[in-house]
């Protein structure tokens, strides 16, 4: 896995369409809040969840494989031992980046992805490194590590 | 491909801080404002949600605050930092977070008076009650720790007992019970000491003394280090929906930082000891030299150890940075050296010969060391603790925090060392009456 501040920065600012797979309705959900705030800052939301029909104004899809259109990033909201057929979909429906969440750990789907040619970032959250990189978390006296002397554009 | 890690003298001067977008100014603005304009409604509704990260009332949070939050964050290794109006604002904002009525805490004996007041009376209170023991005894935290204790706390450097925490064996008694080590790092500094790297999981700071460092401006900061497991059970507010934020289960919902988060929406929101965006400037200031600074207080300081340890009119010297403290192998593992040497802050003890009348008379005949109640300045500092700062205490809570009648505590300063010397020999030639 490959998470440093560069790599990451690529991944986030060149795919724009990220089906989140677990996605709640709830909206004091963590899958929530970070779908949420990336459908906020730019990012094309496709959501994925059995459960539902639509979330946050968005067709929702009972798996990757329904999904119609090209999917960048896959976002995972699943406990660390099921996120193995996911991987498989992700790389079956030509997604470019495999994204386990807080908490979500599963190195085989990290290894799959990785040598069919996709990104793959695990145990992150996509609205926090987002809000790192972009702007936003030093706000929260987090340590975002980011020493430079370049103006944000 | 890890991230660089940079020395502290670069995060001294850039953590926290990048060239301001909207002007390009290279200093970091003073935001002077209370309040923050939404982009839309649905803008507004996210960043209360906390669904978005963003400013909305500077008792939460400041850009120029935040500015100092993430320096110290990093300076100490940390993941993340709220700050507060003062030292002992920010000790409150941490334990007001961690504890609840019925709660216990396990303390050093050999704290700041004002904590040992916090402890023993405000917080008892309401219902939360600490036992002191003797922090150069891990097996003393050990004994009295009970199923209802949720934090410990002790400082990493007593003041002004010169005691030293021995972070390690204390954390590992802490970690036994599933409970945070809240480590008050002040006299250290981030720079002589990373309490994080031993196994610590809150620091607090006065920022005040040596990280604003000239005397000028309060200031308190709390860092989190992220790896403590808020959900062993123990810290129901960390991982219920909180009724004081619309059902959001912090520690689920962000984290490694997500105790920060609750410190400042919970706690830092309703009480309101915020920090004003011209003081954080100001210690943002002091922390760019933090470094060379405390280079500077523990060579002087070391100095003047040996020189009162030759003095006729000393009776004792106490200075964890002599080769003979009896703690002086924790020192030299815990604190960053300094010229060869275990670098253990400005701070100092002795006592001067002929008690308590002579001490009194040694302080008022000092011609630039200043009388007065404060650490980590430029300026070389001097008290008398025993009527002064631990005067609250009784007899047996002064000799427990390490003060004696005839202690004097000296914060070493920045002056040339001669000078130094100069004023402590004239001073002493006339404390002899």
């Amino acid at each position: 896995m490959n998470d440093d501040i560069p790599t990451l920065r690529r991944i986030l600012k060149s795919y724009r369409t990220i089906a989140v797979v677990g996605l709640s309705a709830e909206w004091h959900r963590p899958s929530y809040f970070a779908a949420k705030y990336m459908q906020e800052h730019g990012y094309r939301i496709v959501p994925v969840n059995p459960r539902y029909d639509t979330v946050l104004g968005e067709r929702c899809y009972a798996s990757l494989r329904d999904i119609p259109h090209p999917v960048d990033l896959v976002d995972v909201f699943r406990r660390t031992a099921d996120v193995g057929p996911i991987a498989e979909d992700a790389i079956a429906i030509g997604a470019k980046c495999l994204w386990q969440q807080l908490g979500v750990r599963n190195l085989e789907a990290d290894a799959r992805a990785r040598a069919a040619g996709l990104d793959s970032v695990m145990d992150r959250c996509v609205k926090i490194e987002h809000a790192r990189l972009f702007g936003g978390l030093h706000w929260a006296g987090v340590n975002t590590r980011v020493i430079s002397a370049r103006r944000p554009v | 491909m890890a991230d660089r890690s940079f020395h502290p003298e670069t995060l001294a001067i850039h953590a926290g801080q990048i060239p301001d977008a909207a002007t390009g100014s290279r200093a970091l603005p003073i935001y002077q404002t209370t309040s923050y304009v939404f982009d839309s409604a649905d803008h507004a509704a996210s960043l209360f949600n906390l669904q978005t990260f963003g400013n909305v009332y500077s008792r939460l949070s400041n850009p120029t605050v935040a500015a100092f939050e993430e320096r110290v964050a990093a300076l100490e290794g940390g993941r993340a930092a709220v700050a507060a109006a003062s030292g002992m604002a920010a000790e409150a904002l941490a334990l007001t977070t961690i504890l609840q009525q019925g709660d216990h805490v396990v303390a050093a004996s050999a704290l700041y008076g004002g904590t040992v007041t916090m402890l023993a009376v405000n917080l008892r209170r309401f219902g939360i009650e600490t036992s002191f023991v003797d922090p150069t005894d891990p097996a003393a935290f050990a004994a009295a720790m009970r199923p209802e204790t949720r934090a410990v706390f002790a400082e990493t450097l007593g003041n002004p007992s010169l005691q030293v925490l021995d972070i390690a064996a204390v954390a590992d008694v802490a970690h036994a019970h599933g409970v945070p080590l809240v480590v008050d790092n002040t006299v250290p500094s981030p720079y002589l000491c990373t309490p994080i790297a031993f196994g610590a999981d809150l620091v607090v700071h006065a920022a005040t003394k040596y990280l604003g460092g000239h005397g000028t401006t309060l200031a308190g900061v709390v860092v989190e280090s992220g790896k403590f497991p808020w959900d062993n059970g123990k810290f129901p507010g960390m991982t219920e929906p909180s009724p004081g934020y619309h059902g959001v289960k912090f520690y689920e919902t962000f984290g490694d930082f997500g105790f920060t988060m609750r410190a400042r929406m919970e706690s830092l929101r309703v009480f309101g000891a915020s920090l004003a965006p011209m003081s954080a400037w100001q210690i943002l200031q002091g922390i760019e030299t933090l470094p060379v600074r405390m280079e500077r207080h523990c060579e002087n300081a070391l100095r003047v150890a040996e020189y009162l340890r030759g003095h006729s009119r000393v009776s004792w010297v106490s200075y964890p940075g002599l080769p003979d403290h009896p703690q002086h192998e924790l020192v030299r593992r815990q604190m960053r050296s300094v010229g060869g040497r275990a670098g253990a802050s400005g701070l100092l003890a002795f006592g001067v010969k002929g008690g308590l009348e002579a001490g009194v008379r040694f302080i008022e005949a000092a011609q630039f060391m200043s009388h007065l109640a404060n650490i980590g300045d430029t300026r070389t500092l001097i008290i008398h603790p025993a009527s002064t700062t631990h005067r609250q205490l009784d007899e047996a809570q002064q000799r427990a925090a390490g003060v004696t009648p005839d202690m004097v505590r000296m914060s070493v300063g920045l002056e040339h060392i001669d000078d130094i010397l100069w004023d402590i020999d004239q001073a002493l030639e006339r404390s002899a009456g």
